[in-house]
């Protein structure tokens, strides 16, 4: 006769729960978010730090790395007994000539944009040629603005010339090119800010406009205090693209005056560009070094981008 | 054009004329061959391929492979190019423009081809292609460097080609009296204001000098320079080139020889296509050497080489070289440097040179006249970097003659830090 046992021992059939079940709560957010992560770390964190790494060190790309310090930073800034390099101070006031007239795009496409939004025969047709200059490459863009300056055959001079004016030879002239240069990147620029507050005024609340109109608002007065607030969302994007924009203006520079006449339209990035990955650039550390002082300029509005959008999200709670 | 060359070159293999050195060899090649090459305008780009078809066919048992890449993106992709997984035979240039690559050991030595009995017909060109006392490519093609003008318009105003400096000036005042301009140019992309510095001051001061000034032994602001930028200057005020030069490309300034705006053009010999394209014939086309400007000089000339090279981690070293055999040989050289095929000179002494009058009085230029030496141009005798800066301080000086102080000091800063 057998003695069963009087507690069937239940611990065998069930199953001891795994590590993973035990913290799911805890690990999952962060299985998610590794890949993510690595690729953030491969692409953007570890470069960044090479960049530091090389910049203090003299390197042509392909033989050995010699160790310089921080000899570079001295010729580039002008610490110690240098003189400030000349290329660099041009470029660092082209970029800044950059950042402050592209802004120009976010006014110019708001105009546009409320000029565009009403109901009219064919306004889809309008507005998609208003877009059209994004939609085209910079590179053609750069094209087509140079041939618009060309001293003797562009279209500018010929137009000056119905006028009276004499020819200018804007890509030429070293006090002009970087202007000129500009106003080429304002037109693909403006077109987005358009499509911004375009979609920004599809969401304006007409019962607001409503309201505003019964209480006597108009003209430029209802644009300000009753539209302008409630575009900011829109301003603020177009804010953030137009730095990025003005900040990213490699290819036009190369396309339009490949840096000249004699490096007067450089700008930081196309002045890194030409030290390390040109055809004579053999310097990849005073290249890397041109990147981290770029990095820092940048660093600059991304730290005021997140700060107003924390600002933002913390008054919205 | 494309299949006479692929005839012409395989008759050629037919003949066997560079199987019997492959046969010397004792033993065939096998394995696969990869090329990258620059030479993709055209008449380059069929001629490459003709080439690679018919090495490809005389040996059987070796696969070529190649690869054509945009001319001025080979310029920076070859660092990429070199690095990692190289292929066996690359394109590149002379002199200081290996520096990089031969520095970092990326191109192969090639001493020990150079010393085989063949490589004595290339030996005019054995200076650009040593570093350091070896060889690390070989040629496959030059040209001349020289003043190319609108013989009608200086017959029209009775004038000849200058021989000296005043003659050339004085031509040059005629033509401006008549609203013509002495010379076009296009100096964009900086390297064709380089040619003039090279010519100015070869001739001002000498071959030996322009050597020494492009190896970093003089300074920038010797009076010496000064005297070259002094008679450059006296052409930019007379008005001599045309306006607005530094927003053209060497392209976009030909139409002004064309339309007769200006009347010459100081140019390498690759200009007569497009001239010839843009409607001059050879009646109306001719070429001049650059004049004399100091009497005590020799003539120097620039004559550019481009090259191919083996990097040096080619898996298929034996065919590498045998190609660059094969490429340099004498029947080779004659057929590609044909007017049908690159239309310039043969590298070869041994290869016969297309009947072309701007070829022919080149040659006779480099072979009779060039008793200074041969540059290979500014852009490959200066270091990478002083090239760079020196090609924008001309293009300045260009412009706005009066800055040269500016720009000396410039250049003389840089000259500094690179060579001390």
């Amino acid at each position: 006769m057998s003695v069963s046992p009087a507690v069937p021992s239940t611990r065998a059939n069930q199953p001891q729960r795994g590590w993973y079940k035990r913290n799911e709560i805890a690990i999952t957010p962060w299985l998610f978010l590794l890949p993510a992560m690595i690729f953030f770390a491969v692409y953007v964190i570890m470069p960044i730090g090479q960049s530091f790494w090389i910049s203090f060190h003299e390197w042509d790309g392909l033989g050995e790395k010699t160790w310089v310090g921080t000899a570079h930073y001295e010729r580039l800034l002008g610490w110690g007994d240098a003189n400030i390099d000349r290329k660099f101070e041009t470029s660092f006031w082209n970029n800044l000539r950059w950042l402050v007239l592209y802004l120009l795009a976010i006014p110019a496409g708001l105009f546009i944009a409320l000029f565009l939004n009403q109901t009219v025969t064919g306004i889809r047709f309008y507005k998609s040629m208003f877009f059209f200059p994004f939609v085209i490459s910079q590179v053609v863009v750069g094209l087509v603005f140079s041939w618009f300056y060309l001293p003797r055959e562009g279209l500018l001079n010929a137009v000056l010339g119905i006028f009276g004016a004499g020819p200018v030879n804007i890509l030429g002239d070293p006090s002009l090119a970087t202007y000129g240069i500009i106003a080429a990147g304002l037109w693909p620029q403006t077109a987005y800010c358009m499509i911004l507050y375009l979609t920004g005024l599809n969401a304006v609340d007409p019962e607001q406009v409503e309201a505003a109109r019964l209480d006597g608002a108009k003209g430029h007065k209802m644009l300000w205090y009753v539209i302008l607030p409630q575009l900011k969302p829109a301003t603020f994007i177009a804010f953030v693209v137009t730095i990025i924009g003005a900040l990213r203006s490699f290819d036009l520079i190369s396309v339009m005056t490949n840096g000249g006449p004699f490096g007067s339209t450089r700008v930081l990035s196309f002045y890194m560009f030409e030290e390390s990955l040109s055809e004579f650039g053999f310097r990849m550390g005073f290249g890397a070094a041109i990147a981290v002082v770029l990095f820092f300029i940048m660093l600059g509005f991304i730290a005021y981008f997140l700060y107003s959008m924390y600002r933002d999200e913390k008054a919205a709670q | 054009m494309h299949s006479i060359l692929k005839t012409s070159l395989a008759a050629l293999v037919a003949a066997g004329v560079t199987a019997s050195s492959v046969a010397a060899d004792g033993h065939s090649l096998s394995g696969e061959l990869n090329i990258i090459s620059d030479m993709s305008n055209p008449a380059p780009r069929a001629v490459m391929e003709g080439m690679a078809a018919d090495f490809d066919a005389l040996h059987p048992e070796l696969e070529v492979n190649l690869t054509i890449v945009d001319r001025e993106a080979w310029k920076t992709q070859i660092r990429n190019a070199l690095g990692a997984n190289p292929p066996d035979v690359v394109n590149w240039y002379a002199a200081n423009r290996m520096r990089p690559y031969v520095d970092a050991g990326l191109f192969a030595d090639i001493s020990d081809l150079w010393a085989e009995p063949a490589f004595d017909a290339l030996a005019s060109t054995k200076g650009a292609m040593t570093l350091d006392g070896a060889q690390w490519g070989v040629p496959y093609t030059y040209y001349q460097w020289g003043v190319y003008y609108r013989k009608d318009i200086f017959d029209q105003y009775g004038l000849s080609e200058p021989t000296n400096w005043e003659e050339e000036m004085a031509n040059c005042q005629v033509l401006l009296d008549n609203g013509v301009k002495c010379y076009t140019i296009g100096t964009k992309f900086l390297w064709t204001a380089g040619g003039w510095f090279d010519y100015i001051n070869s001739r001002t001061n000498g071959y030996d000098f322009h050597v020494s000034l492009a190896s970093g032994e003089v300074e920038w602001t010797d009076p010496r320079v000064r005297e070259t930028f002094a008679n450059w200057r006296q052409l930019i005020d007379m008005g001599a080139f045309i306006d607005d030069h530094q927003t053209y490309s060497w392209q976009e300034a030909l139409p002004f020889m064309v339309n007769g705006e200006a009347a010459s053009y100081l140019m390498g010999n690759f200009a007569v296509a497009a001239m010839r394209d843009g409607g001059l014939t050879d009646e109306q086309l001719d070429f001049y050497q650059f004049p004399v400007i100091n009497p005590d000089v020799d003539f120097a000339e620039d004559a550019p080489t481009d090259t191919f090279h083996i990097p040096s981690g080619a898996q298929n070293m034996d065919a590498a070289k045998e190609f660059l055999r094969f490429v340099t040989s004498a029947d080779v050289q004659t057929e590609i440097n044909s007017g049908s095929g690159l239309g310039q000179l043969p590298v070869n002494a041994n290869a016969s040179i297309d009947d072309d009058k701007f070829l022919a009085e080149g040659f006779d230029m480099l072979s009779n006249n060039a008793g200074g030496g041969i540059m290979q141009f500014f852009d490959r005798d200066f270091d990478a970097e002083m090239a760079s800066v020196g090609m924008e301080g001309l293009q300045e000086f260009m412009v706005f003659p009066d800055n040269l102080d500016d720009i000396l000091m410039r250049l003389e800063e840089t000259r500094q830090r690179i060579y001390n």
